[in-house]
């Protein structure tokens, strides 16, 4: 029930969130239409960080309670954040082409990403590659709070590679140089991208409780 | 038994028995000469360009020799109901890893003296005064491989792809590491001051407890069976 509700709003979310993004926000001058693509690849990357903090703190409370259902959190919150992660990296590409001339750079943001989304599959062959579905739990579970443990080292010892040498070219958005339509246009779709993390992973949890009972 | 008590009797066990079947250690020593080979033949034999890699290269050796070393770890432990008797061991299991991690520091100790003498005697590297600035970047770089490889090394002791899932779990986690001390070893050859490398210094130290935590708090659970 909560699962098909979810699933309504999300639904309802991203297209009222696509139309104000795709019609209605006004086309950026010097960008053009490719601007466009922030509304996706923005609350994508949240999306991702939201999932990640999710599975870390999942991954604990398996650690400590063996709740089979703090594990099936867990793994179906992962997934969602690798496939969110994959779309960050490939919206960040496309935007990337005609905006800087090249899909892929090594700029920190960019390489932090990339080292979380190889991490996190990494977590999801554990899950494919452990036959016993409660050793798989407990070893993806240390590996959920490694990975989140590591996300800070990873961030500032990617900034200090990369800009200790040369600056990030990027310029930095903020909210104040934002018109109030972008910015609505934005939020909105912060907010259905996390209602859509919520549908996926009330889906997948629920898909996973009934492959366990099959296999019980 | 004191919690030292019982990481000494762990780190002795091990040590006895390296020095009896010296499989390990002849195996990655030979390893690691091997790959001084493998480096130049595919980087080409031009001194210069060897030596301005060679922080990436020594590293690079380093990761390689651990991935062989610390993956076997716990590999020994299944067979003989070792892996029984390890859970038997009274007390917190935390004592088992801090034994496992202070066998595999000896290791790569071992490996690292080797490697760093004939990496810098066959590309002709100067290191001089940088020598003691590179040792401490050794020990707190080892130390974080060491400590993740050790935690992984025991989740992966079970798993019949083994050899495929262990690096693909520890490089990622890694890459702060690596990407520290290579900068750091890199700017030390420089001839630049250790004051220069303070912040990578603070990020291998953070990482270092970080790690050493983590791995002393799940450890119950990995060694579960």
């Amino acid at each position: 029930m909560v699962t098909i509700v979810l699933g309504w709003l999300s639904a309802i979310a991203v297209a009222t969130g696509m139309i104000l993004a795709l019609l209605i926000a006004p086309r950026e001058l010097t960008q053009g239409n490719v601007q466009r693509i922030m509304y996706v690849h923005v609350p994508s990357v949240w999306v991702a960080y939201l999932a990640f903090t999710v599975v870390f703190a999942a991954s604990i409370v398996y650690l400590a309670k063996r709740a089979p259902g703090a594990d099936r959190l867990a793994h179906a919150s992962a997934e969602v954040g690798v496939v969110f992660t994959g779309i960050t990296i490939v919206t960040g590409a496309i935007w990337g082409k005609p905006t800087w001339g090249t899909w892929w750079t090594w700029d920190a943001r960019l390489t932090s990403v990339a080292i979380l989304f190889v991490m996190y599959v990494g977590y999801l062959l554990v899950r494919a590659m452990i036959d016993e579905p409660e050793r798989g739990a407990r070893y993806a579970a240390v590996l959920g709070i490694v990975a989140a443990l590591d996300i800070p080292l990873v961030h500032f010892s990617v900034y200090w590679w990369r800009t200790l040498h040369q600056p990030p070219s990027v310029i930095k958005p903020g909210p104040a140089t934002m018109p109030g339509v972008i910015l609505l246009a934005l939020l909105l779709n912060f907010a259905a991208f996390t209602l859509l993390y919520a549908y996926f992973v009330t889906k997948r949890v629920s898909l996973l409780r009934a492959d366990a009972d099959a296999a019980a | 038994m004191s919690f030292a008590r019982r990481t000494w009797a762990i780190v002795w066990k091990d040590v006895l028995v390296e020095r009896r079947s010296k499989e390990t250690v002849n195996a990655v020593l030979f390893f690691s000469v091997l790959l001084l080979f493998i480096f130049e033949f595919t980087l080409g034999a031009d001194r210069e360009r060897l030596a301005a890699v060679l922080p990436g290269l020594l590293w690079l050796g380093v990761l390689l020799a651990g991935l062989l070393g610390l993956g076997r770890s716990f590999v020994l432990e299944r067979e003989n109901d070792c892996w029984e008797a390890l859970l038997l061991t009274p007390g917190d299991k935390g004592a088992v890893y801090v034994g496992k991690l202070c066998g595999n520091l000896l290791l790569m100790a071992l490996v690292e003296v080797v490697m760093v003498t004939l990496f810098t005697l066959l590309m002709n590297v100067e290191v001089g005064r940088a020598l003691p600035g590179l040792v401490l970047v050794l020990a707190l770089g080892t130390l974080g491989i060491a400590a993740i490889g050790t935690l992984f090394g025991a989740m992966t002791a079970h798993v019949r792809a083994r050899e495929l899932l262990f690096p693909v779990l520890l490089l990622p986690v890694l890459v702060p590491v690596l990407l520290a001390t290579v900068k750091a070893t890199e700017a030390l050859l420089l001839g630049e001051p250790l004051a220069a490398v303070a912040h990578w210094l603070k990020l291998l130290g953070a990482a270092d407890v970080i790690y050493v935590a983590t791995g002393l708090l799940v450890f119950d659970a990995v060694l579960e069976g």
